[in-house]
């Protein structure tokens, strides 16, 4: 049967194909010889029989050729064979090969690297069950209809209305970021950890299971029942030692006992990476804080049931509450509706365009790699135009050596992409260990699709770089390559043509990354160079955080505790002054009180004003230096039960009593009666660094607090010299009052400005980095080209000098023939900047997208490193022996 | 110097199959053979035969193996398949319709 005979030629032609090549030779040679025979045998002599036969047969090699051509397989065979001339070709110039794979491996690897990144953050789906279904719920306050907050916190009453009355939810949980003290035991220290007070159904309602153990009931959800607890996996290995023997026992957090009932899976982080475990909500905040229709303090999930839409969802909560909102019209800061967005887009919106802008600077860098290994590929073939151009006249086919031209520049991709997978392998391991604060960062890790990707960059490299350099090599371009006699002494222009326009597109791709990388600095220099508003160098601060059970709040022993810590810091040595502050400048925003002021009338129903607000001790602004402008801080005799004074800073003070003086008049808070007299005003200070100052009220630390955070806050301490030795001996003071007291985030002002700008400084420097690299090719690739067209118009260059011209003059001239193609570059990189910045306008602070000094600053840079790669060259030029260069052609 | 035209190989395929009917033969035979039988009219190039031989091998019409030939020496013996007398019938027709119609054309002034 024929299918048998076709399976059994094929199976021969792929394993025994040696065999048949030399069975070929054999026949061929057979029948030349039969019909030398049969001409010898008609009269010939033998060399005339010889040659007779040959002529009757034909071109042996081509028909050996061509019968090779019939055989299955032959595709293949070509494909091997033009990979083992490539590879052999490459061997023998290695330093070209070295650079064109390591250009290659730069591009491809940062491309990998980042698209590993993004792949991770915001295209794999969130790791819990039909993820899309889940939103994140927020409430839309509109506070007197003049600013509104399209994405605020959700109050606990308004959550338990929603939980209760909503259609369009099959569950929905409360979320709130917390703290704990984990009591020193077994050995350890005593650990100030970030938790997060959950609904009972929070972990079936995003759909995960605890590894071990199982999760909250609704029985552990409220006040009365034992304390419960659920443990991150991280927590469990480090401070329990990954002991299964864990459930079921009890733990001490805030001096209280809470038993371990469960512990989650690794790769489970909610609401963020830093949250260490989960206790019931309802069992952690008292009562008024769970009813609260106007205290914004929570943050809520839901699952959307099947068939619904968000929109209608949503809807319906926005109807739910506007109910509510019009029973209490008195209460102005009661939600006027709901708002939602899918729970993937709350976690990564933030960082969505840094990382889009990240990708699409690596992808400028991959195309310059491209571009830099085309002009390595067009230098290389030039230099072979010779041996091309016979190749084809005598019978090469264009197909064969443009084959070879995308061979070698695949070959040169496949290395470069093994290397440069190598190198995101590498890079990514180590954005994971700096950076393990990053969002999502647990879904970062290469898989299939970055594999997938890698072969599809490398191929479109492989093509880009080679088509280029193989459409060069055109027919009239090689016969023009024969004709050339050692006395044709032209430049051959349009040789030099196609690398010059390659070298202009990759400046120009370079100015646009200078640009880019340039603004990110200077929005980031500008960033940390903003005031403050109070001292920050030597200034160390620390996190010191109360146990619930020995220091209740509300109640005087919290602010007791921390007055007599200052009083023994105080009179450290060293020590220039302390304070005591529920959070410093720079932290964010914290919380806010409403307020009203006694002296002005009341506002009309509907409208209300609230500020930031801070608790401090009395010396707290003299240590961190802020100016106490009018008034004085606070008197000693604001003690637990006996605040009535409050202290407000410049911004509340022009916008609240413009053109009076504040002293004196009294604030009342949360609704309360109680008014508080204020007693002077201070400077202002930025909450958050890239914010303007905003109002705020200082109280002391006995005032009373409405979300029970009284016993947490943040020592600070300054000094005339090195602040970070007194870190130290602080610790010892309060391990020495209080042993199971959990020190936390010791940071000096600096180090905790540098860690809430670390995103700006990380996209900053990675940028940059990107700018340095494509600068260093444009650079290198200018040397290349320039040094080329110097060897190639080595004779021009004699006869000029030799007629007369001056060694200055070939000096500009060797220039100008370099720069033009930078100057061209950077032209089309300025308008691609002006075009494209645009789109990096949010990630600036204080910074405008045109900035003329930066595109100033960026144009006299690259023409200054453009002008210094092509020194060299065109130095060389103008030093030319004009015997030497007449000679030797 | 290229490849022989479509229409020579075409009939060249025709002439190798209808030669291999007759029996047996190693490449140098067919090339004479087709030399005889056609009077030398039919001045193919002698090495244009082997690549045609090797794709008729290829697609299964011929089988070929190696043996002793007249001479003593090793020589590459061709053979029809079963596959290749159906296909040397189909070829050999078409051949007949077109050279029919051809005539046709030609015969008339």
């Amino acid at each position: 049967m024929r299918w048998v005979d076709r399976l059994a030629t094929r199976v021969r032609m792929l394993f025994a194909r040696g065999q048949a090549g030399a069975g070929l030779d054999r026949e061929l040679q057979y029948h030349v010889e039969r019909q030398t025979a049969e001409n010898v045998a008609a009269g010939m002599s033998a060399e005339e029989a010889r040659y007779a036969a040959l002529r009757a047969f034909g071109n042996p090699a081509l028909v050996r050729e061509q019968s090779r051509a019939t055989w299955s397989w032959s595709a293949l065979e070509q494909f091997m064979r033009d990979l083992r001339i490539g590879a052999r070709t490459l061997r023998r110039t290695p330093g070209f090969t070295a650079v064109a794979v390591l250009v290659m491996a730069l591009g491809i690897g940062s491309n990998v690297a980042l698209f590993t990144v993004v792949r991770g953050v915001l295209l794999r789906p969130l790791p819990f069950q039909d993820p899309s279904r889940l939103l994140m719920l927020y409430e839309y306050s509109s506070i007197g209809g003049s600013q509104a907050f399209p994405y605020n916190n959700v109050a606990g009453g308004i959550f338990d209305a929603w939980n209760r009355q909503n259609a369009g939810f099959s569950s929905m949980a409360l979320e709130q970021q917390s703290g704990a003290d984990l009591s020193a035991s077994g050995g350890g220290l005593p650990e100030a950890l970030r938790t997060a007070n959950v609904s009972w159904n929070l972990f079936p309602t995003l759909g995960v299971q605890p590894a071990l153990g199982h999760g909250f009931t609704a029985a552990d959800d409220s006040l009365s029942a034992n304390g419960t607890v659920v443990l991150s996996w991280s927590l469990w290995q480090r401070r329990f030692g990954g002991d299964a023997a864990i459930l079921n026992r009890t733990v001490d957090l805030n001096g209280k006992p809470y038993t371990v009932i469960g512990v989650m899976p690794a790769w489970f982080e909610f609401p963020d990476p830093a949250t260490q475990l989960w206790l019931p909500v309802y069992h952690e905040v008292p009562e008024k804080g769970m009813t609260a229709l106007d205290i914004h303090d929570f943050r809520a999930v839901g699952r959307l049931k099947p068939g619904v839409t968000a929109a209608q969802a949503t809807a319906n909560l926005t109807l739910i509450t506007q109910r509510i909102h019009s029973a209490h019209l008195d209460d102005p800061f009661i939600s006027v509706g709901a708002n939602s967005r899918p729970l993937l887009e709350h976690i990564v919106g933030d960082v969505r365009r840094p990382l889009y802008v990240l990708l699409a600077a690596t992808g400028c860098l991959l195309l310059i790699a491209c571009l830099n290994v085309a002009n390595l590929l067009v230098a290389r073939a030039a230099a072979r135009r010779k041996e091309l151009a016979i190749r084809t006249a005598m019978g090469g086919g264009r197909m064969r050596l443009l084959r070879e031209h995308v061979m070698e520049s695949f070959l040169v991709s496949i290395a470069g992409g093994a290397a440069g997978l190598a190198l995101a392998y590498g890079a990514v391991a180590w954005l994971v260990h700096t950076r393990p604060d990053m969002t999502r960062v647990g879904a970062i890790r290469i898989d299939a699709t970055v594999a997938a990707f890698t072969a599809g960059v490398i191929a479109v490299c492989a093509l880009f770089s080679g088509l280029i350099s193989a459409l060069h090599a055109n027919d009239r371009g090689l016969l023009r390559a024969l004709h050339e006699s050692s006395r044709a002494n032209s430049a051959g222009a349009g040789r030099t043509r196609l690398r010059k326009v390659l070298l202009a597109a990759e400046v120009g791709l370079t100015v646009v990354l200078l640009v880019a990388a340039s603004l990110l600095l200077k929005s980031y220099a500008r960033l940390r160079s903003t005031n403050l508003g109070c001292i920050t160098s030597n200034v160390l601060t620390m996190g010191v955080s109360l146990p619930d059970a020995r220091y209740p709040t509300p109640g005087p022993t919290p602010p007791q505790f921390f007055e007599r810590l200052l009083q023994r810091v105080r009179v450290l040595p060293g020590v220039t002054a302390a304070g005591f502050a529920s959070s410093v400048p720079g932290e964010g925003r914290m919380g806010d009180f409403s307020f009203t002021i006694a002296e002005h009338p009341p506002l009309p129903q509907g409208k209300g004003t609230f500020a930031i607000n801070r608790s401090v001790d009395p010396g707290y602004f003299a240590a961190m230096g802020i100016p106490i402008l009018h008034g004085h801080t606070f008197d000693d005799g604001q003690t637990f039960g006996h605040v009535d004074e409050v202290v407000i800073n410049e911004s509340f003070a022009r916008k609240y009593f413009p053109g009076e003086d504040p002293i004196g008049k009294h604030l009342r808070i949360m609704g309360g009666a109680k008014p508080y007299a204020i007693a002077g005003v201070v400077g202002d200070i930025r909450y958050s660094i890239g914010e303007p100052p905003a109002p705020m009220q200082y109280y002391p630390l006995d005032a009373p607090s409405f979300a029970g955070d009284q016993n947490f806050g943040k020592l600070v301490i300054r000094s005339s010299r090195d602040v970070e030795q007194l870190a130290l001996p602080v610790q010892r003071i309060i391990e020495s009052m209080d042993r199971d007291v959990p020190v936390s985030d010791v940071l000096t002002m600096d180090q905790l400005i540098g860690k809430s700008t670390l995103d700006q400084s990380f996209d900053a420097t990675l940028i940059s980095s990107f700018a340095v690299l494509s600068l260093l090719l444009a650079a290198a690739g200018l040397f290349g080209v320039l040094s080329y067209i110097v060897a190639q118009r080595s004779g021009e260059i004699g006869i000029r000098i030799a007629l007369g011209a001056q060694r200055g003059q070939v000096l500009g001239l060797m220039l100008a023939d370099g720069m033009r193609p930078a100057l061209i570059g950077l032209l089309l990189g300025l308008a691609a900047s002006a075009a494209t910045t645009r789109l990096i306008k949010a990630m600036l602070y204080s910074t405008q997208p045109l900035d003329p000094a930066v595109f100033a600053a960026v144009a006299g840079a690259l023409l200054a490193v453009a002008a210094l790669a092509c020194l060299v060259p065109a130095w060389r030029a103008s030093r030319l022996d004009p015997m030497q260069a007449l000679r030797a052609e | 110097m290229g490849k022989p035209s479509d229409l020579v190989q075409g009939t060249l395929d025709l002439l190798i199959l209808k030669t291999l009917s007759l029996g047996a033969m190693h490449g140098w035979a067919i090339a004479r053979r087709i030399q005889q039988v056609s009077d030398e009219v039919l001045q193919v190039q002698q090495g244009s035969l082997y690549p045609a031989l090797h794709r008729l091998e290829q697609q299964g019409w011929v089988r070929a193996r190696w043996a002793e030939s007249e001479t003593g020496r090793q020589a590459k013996f061709y053979a029809l398949t079963a596959a290749g007398r159906k296909q040397l019938d189909t070829e050999a027709a078409n051949w007949n319709r077109l050279s029919a119609a051809i005539n046709l054309i030609v015969g008339e002034a």
